[in-house]
């Protein structure tokens, strides 16, 4: 899959790394703005009072 | 993962090497570790991180307004620091910010906003993080002042509740002025244990003559499955035209400037 994607990259092998690092912190961007915080609050145990909130 | 160059040798290129099931499955699975393991280094270390100090920066906000609002010292000669009762707040509306908590032992520049109510509005906001436990009293009342907040995530606003020690002070500053508790002990109970939030903490139903201020968190680190309990003994208190105790002075000053 991902050698898949690497050889759809184009350009020599310094622009694709320059590619790759791109994509990746696209990524990481999307990941940590609105993926990551709808999981939290999901799969979270957030309770930290005694009793009923 | 980088792409084989095998089709330059030899005079029959082989095959490029198809996708597999297997492969592509394990790649997959590989990615899946990879995502968990970003999300727990987003939730616990780097949100955190940056809703604490969302948290700082709006206590420093709200509590650089109330000093500025606050009438200056009368010009009448200070009578002699005699202990005075102190100033007892309303009951604030829900979701109201109006409290500003310091504890040195957290840290120099931990200070963090009290809104009133115990909700995830309030111990997961950006702008408070400590929650006051509605049916508890208030600041310098006698009684319990209760408060709640995060053990980790969220800007973990009592992450460092099992390291009091003896005697360290807790302040509590509102529109009126500094409230001093001193820390006296730290207790571990099950999450229904209610009673630790009544005037007498312990001891529903008796009538109250200290005043307590009583802080909650989870315990332990990362779990919910207990909570943490810490109590203060109220010390004294100051009107903010009298400006704060020797001690807190120098962190309010430093927050005034950042």
């Amino acid at each position: 899959m991902y050698a898949a994607l690497w050889r759809i990259l184009p350009g020599p092998l310094w622009v694709r790394i320059l590619l790759v690092l791109v994509l990746l912190a696209a990524v990481l961007y999307v990941l940590s703005t609105w993926i990551f915080p709808w999981v939290d609050s999901i799969v979270s145990n957030q309770e930290a009072t005694v009793g009923a909130p | 993962m980088i792409g084989s160059r095998q089709e330059k040798v030899g005079d029959t290129p082989t095959p490029r090497r198809r996708l597999s099931v297997v492969g592509v499955l394990g790649e997959l699975l590989i990615t899946g570790g990879v995502l968990v393991f970003l999300f727990l280094g987003w939730q616990l270390w780097w949100n955190d991180m940056i809703v604490a100090n969302q948290q700082n920066q709006a206590a420093s906000d709200i509590s650089r307004h109330w000093i500025e609002q606050a009438p200056s010292a009368a010009p009448t000669a200070q009578p002699s620091p005699e202990p005075v009762e102190p100033v007892v707040a309303a009951q604030p509306a829900k979701g109201d910010a109006f409290a500003v908590l310091y504890i040195p032992r957290y840290g120099a520049d931990y200070h963090r906003t009290i809104g009133q109510g115990t909700g995830l509005s309030i111990l997961n906001s950006p702008r408070l993080g400590i929650g006051h436990y509605p049916q508890s009293q208030m600041p310098g009342e006698v009684g319990n002042f209760a408060i709640a907040a995060h053990r980790s995530a969220n800007g973990g606003g009592m992450h460092l509740i099992d390291t009091f020690q003896l005697g360290d002070p807790i302040y509590v500053q509102t529109a009126d002025g500094y409230y001093t508790y001193r820390f006296r002990d730290l207790q571990y109970v099950k999450p229904s244990a209610v009673e630790v939030l009544a005037p007498v903490p312990n001891r529903p139903g008796v009538k109250p003559t200290d005043r307590i201020i009583t802080l909650t968190s989870c315990n332990p680190l990362y779990s919910t499955a207990e909570r943490v309990v810490a109590y203060g003994v109220f010390e004294s208190w100051r009107p903010t035209s009298a400006g704060p105790p020797d001690d807190l002075a120098p962190i309010i000053q430093a927050q005034a400037k950042g």
